[in-house]
């Protein structure tokens, strides 16, 4: 196993009792802010102490509360990608990169100038950080990292500040500048976008505690509970009541649905999410919703429709549900006006704890 | 004109000479005292951090005369600590120059304690997390990165420190007393000369003094104004 961590800790509001194992090389860490991501990379950096667990990299003990191993971040060997960054402000590009070498003089100029070529900083070795742009300045924290070898790089939310462009750019630019890496990369981030982009193997992390993990891709699909699909940018959800085998009742959307799949007992609550409903025109066939437009939202490439399933007296008060449209569909929904319904693709329901 | 002539050519300089001797000296001692008390009080506990900084501090708040009377009653050959001093490796503090170094120091002290402790309070914390990760040992942390990120504040604090002890007055007058050219500063040196009525050489030595402000304030802005450029807002 790649990485194993273990942490307990007491916080202000919550605690921090986490456990994940995995042998990945490219970890992703979803969760909202505050839920204690951020604490978790700290602790694996040894800038933060556990109140007990064990913390493992490539069979080394970094921290084991019951063997009473604590080793110093100076010797962790574990690289932390800052958000700002956390360039030296007084030195420049070349002492930035050459500050946590260790070696002769000689060795260390090698090792600077050959980072200096990997992350294209070549003109810039001079410059101190306050001169370059946000893309020099992530290519400068990188090479200084890079430089020292570490075992593990611990990215904590490095691209949250940025705005939309440029955060796509260096986006791109690290993948590329990771790409041969050997060692792991841990990204802890709020945007599920870009864990889904960079992790194979994900963590989803609400108040302090793992709400999901295992490969990206199979998380997305399916979340497993409610916290975990709300993280993964699910919008839609109802209280879920079980009438038999294949068939369910979305109490706050007022609709029973049918499913093909058998529906286990645990199931409390379902979710949809709101780029998956299918409108349809005429006949009303099963998973199907009557519904009335309570607002929308016209984006640049999307509309965003606040909908209510239509409401028979004796019902009782509907959940909003988000349905949300793509430039192709946007044209079809031009031709033909609005739907006389919305239909639930069995596949894409959320079966939720 | 004729009369300033006069006095002029016969003025002893002695004064500005201890004064400034006394200042380079006592601003030595308080900028590594003061950056090593900064750097010990940023890292202290809440409650500690304002026991602590309040001792500290407290020189500048009182009247230097009561840091003086202190001061005796530290230094003083009849007492216990003034006693071991000159017994044991026979230092004399009151009225000598060495008496003058102490009391500048201790009175100009907080000013570079406070400035360089203002100055560390603003750095980013995430600059110390990310030289521990990069395997640097805290002290050169510490020297490399801290203070040199905290310059223009340490900068400025040097050289308040080092006008705060050139003019001492107060303490000084209490610990060294004013022996013509061995701890006569410029200060006690106008006090004594206004006593005798003769404002014409008291001015002169206003002047130097005014002049010698001056130029610090103007270093003061050229340094700090230069530095912050180098380092921008962050």
């Amino acid at each position: 196993m790649a990485v194993s961590v273990e942490i307990h800790r007491k916080l202000n509001s919550f605690a921090l009792d986490i456990s994940f194992q995995s042998g990945s090389r490219r970890i992703g860490i979803l969760g909202a802010s505050g839920c204690g991501k951020s604490m978790t990379l700290k602790s694996i950096a040894g800038i933060e102490t556990p109140d007990e667990g064990r913390i493992t990299v490539e069979d080394r003990v970094l921290f084991d509360s019951g063997e009473k191993v604590n080793l110093k971040p100076q010797k962790r060997n574990v690289g932390y990608l800052f958000q700002n960054y956390a360039l030296f402000p007084t030195m420049t590009v070349e002492k930035n990169i050459a500050a946590g070498l260790k070696g002769s003089r000689k060795e260390k100029e090698e090792r600077v100038r050959e980072m200096i070529k990997k992350f294209r900083l070549e003109g810039l070795e001079r410059q101190l950080p306050g001169q370059l742009s946000g893309g020099q300045q992530q290519r400068v924290a990188l090479a200084r990292i890079m430089a020292y070898e570490p075992d593990v790089i611990l990215l904590d939310e490095p691209f949250s500040a940025l705005d939309m462009f440029l955060k796509d750019q260096l986006q791109r630019e690290m993948v590329e500048l990771l790409a041969d890496y050997a060692g792991t990369v841990v990204l802890v981030s709020h945007d599920r976008d870009e864990v889904y982009r960079f992790s194979d193997e994900l963590l989803i992390m609400d108040q302090g505690r793992v709400v999901a993990a295992g490969p990206t891709k199979e998380i997305f699909h399916s979340p497993g509970n409610k916290a975990a699909a709300r993280l993964t940018g699910c919008k839609n959800f109802s209280r879920a009541r079980k009438l038999d085998l294949h068939t369910l009742e979305a109490v706050d959307w007022g609709i029973t649905l049918k499913m093909k799949q058998e529906i286990r007992d645990d199931v409390a609550h379902i979710g949809y999410r709101a780029h998956d409903f299918i409108p349809v025109w005429g006949e009303r066939g099963e998973n199907m919703i009557r519904f009335d437009l309570e607002s929308s939202a016209v984006l640049p490439f999307e509309r965003n429709y606040y909908i209510r399933s239509e409401s028979t007296a004796e019902e009782a008060y509907k959940e909003v549900l988000c349905w949300f449209v793509q430039r192709e569909e946007i044209a079809v929904l031009e031709e033909r006006g609005m739907p006389d319904h919305l239909a639930f693709d069995e596949e894409k329901i959320l079966l939720l704890k | 004109m004729e009369e300033i002539r006069g006095i002029l050519e016969e003025l002893d300089w002695s004064p500005l000479f201890i004064s400034l001797k006394t200042g380079v000296v006592a601003t030595f001692i308080s900028f590594f005292l003061g950056i090593f008390a900064a750097r010990k009080v940023v890292k202290a506990s809440p409650g500690k951090k304002a026991v602590i900084d309040g001792i500290l501090t407290l020189p500048m708040v009182l009247p230097p005369t009561v840091a003086g009377f202190f001061l005796l009653l530290l230094f003083s050959r009849r007492r216990p600590l003034g006693e071991f001093l000159f017994e044991e490796f026979n230092f004399k503090v009151v009225q000598t120059w060495l008496g003058c170094v102490i009391a500048a120091t201790v009175i100009a002290f907080p000013l570079m304690y406070r400035n360089a402790r203002a100055a560390m309070e603003q750095i980013d914390a995430n600059l110390v997390y990310a030289g521990r990760t990069l395997g640097m040992s805290d002290v050169k942390i510490f020297w490399n990165v801290i203070v040199p990120t905290a310059g223009p504040g340490i900068a400025s604090g040097t050289i308040l420190t080092f006008a705060r002890a050139l003019g001492e007055y107060g303490a000084t007058s209490m610990l060294a007393g004013n022996i013509p050219g061995k701890t006569g500063t410029i200060s006690q040196k106008i006090a004594m000369v206004i006593q005798d009525g003769d404002y014409l050489t008291a001015g002169i030595w206003v002047a130097i003094v005014m002049v010698i402000a001056f130029l610090v304030i103007f270093l003061m802005n050229l340094i700090s104004g230069k530095k912050m450029k180098n380092v921008g807002r962050w």
